[in-house]
């Protein structure tokens, strides 16, 4: 008996009981189902759901394999063992060494995000009785991506546990969300360990542990640099070399070209470093027609037409130097999209269907929201200089706001036609 | 006023088995079924019994509410069998034919020298009201309303479609005294839709409203001529009718009789031959397909692939069908068929699907769903097939949760559930869009009326 028949003798035995959501979800990963149409259309496209999750899941591949050789790549940098490679092929960014790093630390964090994410779906699909639903496999993809590779792998957990139920399944599950899961995750491991998720030693694997010894290593991301950039800066000096005195913004300089942060060998969550990785990742959303160009687009033009208001109040002489906000108000506008995780966010994130604006002129205004409060936040909040996730939660709530009024445009539309008509 | 109408959202979505431009008689039936299920949300009133003879147009049944909406039988003969169901619900009302059919006459009439009045009983009593369709509800026109225009679709851009051009050549006659009797019954216009650059018989009648359309699928639904011509507001009625029985009512008309026949296409990848039929309404499926089907795990279709209803090889022609589809049951598994590239399944999307890369690639569609029912995830889809000038999305879920205010704002008025055929063929989570909407307006006429 083949594997396909004995899988459908084992359905059949399932069916109606508690198990059967659990089994389905394992069969139909192996096997598209042998439904047949009832009612209404006969014949069907050939997309679903899986389908559509799947498509997000490849474009986040490049991200995820470029995460694990960055991971590597920092520490080694950091502790000084390896020369900077000079762009995107340099020489000592993709070795091995620098992967096995990385899939040490970047691994766990997908399989602990997966397992604790799935066994959750699986528990509430088997108490309440509905089939398990393809929402978490990117969600699952997402979360490892967008948290620091040193993050203790239970606070991944708990905060797994605590997106997917309160963030999900609390409103019904795949579909029903208000807020995009992954970054519920995101908003609560910031919240609740803000410790550990807006210091300096979570970004580079290592710096941790190294804290205090003579080897320290700084694990500062560049928004946390630039976000200090008039603040002096000591350097222990080397060698028994004198310190050097300098300015965060000037060692940020320093220490990253313009380059190294469109290519993404800089420090940073685990996938979304690499511009140039998430930029292809986003064509190929817009190619498949799976993700928003409308989004994509909308929210980049936001982001630049905030940088250019920040750039002109500079400009205008409103600001200046002594003020804590100058550091990121001065960052060139077009820089603001790759520092930071701007661009991750618009095309993973802002662009999740369920909990973005659902018609397509709400997409431009949700997307150009979503741009413009990101730098905002960035600029106004120097404590915690990354603004994407929290403008995107921002504007997940009011997303059906936007939907209302572009829905009633079409209503009065309607209703204009029907006065003419009796006037 | 004639207008151009041009569709640019909408999907064509071509299939093997489209029928060859010639026809053949099918061999009478046996038997002949009425299905009352085919009249949306009528309760019939038997008028006959088992063993009664009938003659064709004369009613076999009339609506429960209404006396005078009368359905006649399409043959003469005997009733041998009315099958009914749970509750005792009719099902099918099965008339043996006589050999030589005898027709009730109902008179020749001139439909230009006759009132509005006097046409609407004449069509009342011969049984001829129940092709006349209104919007809203898409159910059969109330008797007791004047519809503000009349809409005639030419154009039949379904998949696999019968072609109007082809079966409507040489009823020039019928269908303009149909045309003409119509225009007495609206105070607005009869608009007749024919497709831009085909060689329709109904665009040259005169005294109606001539529009071309061109497009995809759906530019060849009726709702979305309504929509871009004239579209329904809260308190109108427009009546709509199948260019196919056009020709039935003009032929009484004409000879006076009930002449339930038409060409239709039959057609599908599981049809050895697809060409085109003639046939009476209610002829069993068995004689229109004989010796030209493979019956082996075969969905047969009274209808086309998105809107047409499943029938057995020995189920009938419905009531307003014009074509019989048989496709290939797609009751099997497909290993990894979620991730792996598709190349001979249709689709919107270029998620390792590549119909994209082949547009005039005619597709063997089985019946697999290609997935499971879900929530609703995917936005912005709809919109691609959607010609009509409402968001599809909303509406499917303002009547999901019943909420007739906002049903009525979204514009539930102008739609019928072959409107959402295609947002319901695209839908990633496989949702049942034909009955959402049947249900809302299901809904919206108890509540409303």
């Amino acid at each position: 008996m083949s594997l396909k028949s004995k899988l459908h003798n084992l359905k059949e035995k399932y069916k109606g009981t508690k198990m059967a959501p659990a089994f389905n979800a394992l069969h139909t990963f192996l096997y598209l189902p042998n439904e047949t149409t009832h009612g209404g259309t006969h014949i069907k496209a050939a997309d679903d759901l899986k389908r559509t999750m799947n498509t997000v899941i490849m474009a986040l591949v490049p991200c995820l394999i470029f995460g694990m050789f960055n991971a590597g790549y920092q520490h080694y940098l950091a502790l000084g063992q390896i020369e900077a490679a000079n762009g995107f092929l340099g020489a000592s960014f993709w070795t091995l060494d620098n992967l096995l790093v990385g899939a040490m630390t970047v691994l766990p964090l997908v399989i602990v995000s997966y397992g604790v994410g799935l066994a959750v779906e699986f528990l509430f699909a088997v108490i309440k009785g509905h089939e398990v639903e393809e929402g978490y496999l990117v969600t699952g993809m997402l979360v490892p991506l967008i948290v620091p590779v040193d993050i203790p792998l239970w606070m991944l957990a708990v905060a797994v546990i605590f997106g997917v139920v309160i963030g999900k399944e609390v409103f019904g599950g795949t579909g029903m969300n208000i807020l995009n899961p992954a970054l519920t995750i995101r908003a609560f491991l910031f919240f609740a360990y803000p410790t550990w998720m807006s210091g300096d030693k979570v970004w580079v694997h290592g710096a941790k542990e190294m804290a205090g010894t003579p080897d320290a290593i700084s694990g500062e991301t560049i928004l946390g640099y630039y976000a200090k950039a008039g603040q002096e800066l000591t350097i222990a000096g080397t060698n028994g070399g004198s310190d050097i005195v300098t300015t965060y913004g000037d060692r940020a300089a320093e220490l990253y070209s313009y380059s190294d942060m469109f290519w993404g060998l800089i420090p940073g969550s685990v996938g979304e470093t690499s511009k140039f990785l998430i930029i292809i990742g986003a064509l190929f959303l817009i190619f498949t027609k799976i993700g928003s160009w409308r989004i994509m687009l909308s929210t980049v033009i936001g982001a630049l037409v905030m940088g250019l208001i920040f750039n002109g109040v500079v400009d205008a002489g409103w600001i200046t130097e002594s003020s804590k906000f100058y550091g990121l108000m001065d960052v060139p506008f077009w820089q603001h999209l790759i520092i930071g995780s701007v661009l991750f966010g618009a095309v993973y994130m802002a662009t999740d269907p369920v909990t973005a604006a659902q018609t397509n002129k709400g997409k431009w205004i949700y997307g150009f929201l979503i741009g413009f409060i990101s730098i905002m936040i960035r600029v106004f909040n120097p404590a915690y200089p990354e603004g994407v996730f929290l403008a995107i939660l921002l504007m997940n709530v009011f997303a059906p706001t936007i939907d209302h009024y572009v829905v009633q445009a079409n209503v009065k539309k309607r209703m204009k036609r029907l006065k003419v008509k009796t006037a | 006023m004639s207008k151009d109408i041009r569709i640019k959202k909408g999907l064509d979505i071509k299939l093997v088995g489209e029928a060859e431009k010639t026809t053949i008689a099918a061999k009478p039936s046996s038997y002949y079924a009425i299905k009352p299920e085919d009249f949306h949300g009528i309760i019939p009133k038997m008028l006959v019994k088992v063993g009664h003879k009938v003659k064709a147009g004369q009613a076999l049944f009339h609506s429960k509410l209404d006396e005078a909406l009368l359905f006649p039988s399409p043959v003469s003969g005997e009733i041998s069998e009315i099958i009914r169901g749970a509750k005792r619900k009719i099902l099918e009302i099965r008339i043996q034919a006589d050999a030589t059919q005898e027709y009730q006459d109902f008179g020749k009439k001139d439909a230009a020298k006759m009132s509005g009045d006097e046409l609407k009983a004449h069509l009342l009593t011969t049984g001829c009201w129940p092709f006349i369709k209104q919007r809203p509800y898409d159910v059969i026109a109330n008797t007791e309303k004047t519809p503000k225009a009349i809409f005639i679709s030419g154009y039949n851009s379904a998949p696999l479609a019968a072609d109007f051009d082809y079966t409507l050549s040489g009823k020039e006659a019928e269908l303009s005294a149909a045309l003409t009797a119509l225009t007495k019954l609206t105070e607005g216009s009869v608009h007749v839709v024919t497709k831009k650059g085909g060689n329709s018989p109904l665009a040259t009648v005169t005294d109606v409203t001539s529009h071309k359309v061109s497009g995809p699928h759906p530019a060849g639904n009726v709702g979305t001529h309504i929509n871009k011509i004239d579209p329904v507001n809260k308190g109108e009625v427009v009546w709509t009718i199948n260019a196919h029985d056009l020709v039935i009512i003009g032929e009484l008309l004409l000879t006076g009789k009930f002449n339930a026949s038409r060409t239709l296409a039959v057609t599908g990848s599981q049809i050895e031959k697809p060409q085109y039929v003639t046939a009476l309404i209610g002829a069993n499926i068995k004689d229109i397909t004989a010796n030209n089907i493979n019956l082996d795990n075969t969905r047969i279709i009274s209808g086309n692939v998105l809107t047409g209803k499943k029938e057995t090889p020995e189920g009938s022609l419905g009531y307003y069908h014009n074509q019989i589809t048989a496709i290939p049951e797609g009751d099997d598994y497909e290993f990894f068929g979620w991730n792996k590239p598709v190349f001979d399944k249709v689709s919107t999307s270029r998620a390792l699907t590549f119909s994209w890369m082949q547009p005039n690639k005619k597709y063997d569609l089985t019946t697999n769903t290609n997935g499971e029912h879900r929530a609703f995830v995917v936005t912005g889809s709809y919109e691609e097939v959607f010609p009509l000038d409402m968001y599809p999305l909303q509406m499917l879920k303002s009547c999901m949760y019943s909420d007739l205010d906002e049903m009525e704002a979204l514009g539930m008025y102008e739609v019928a559930p072959e409107d959402f055929a295609l947002t319901e063929f695209i839908c990633v989570s496989k949702q049942p869009h034909q009955k959402i909407i049947r249900e809302g307006l299901d809904l919206m006429l108890k509540e409303i009326g």
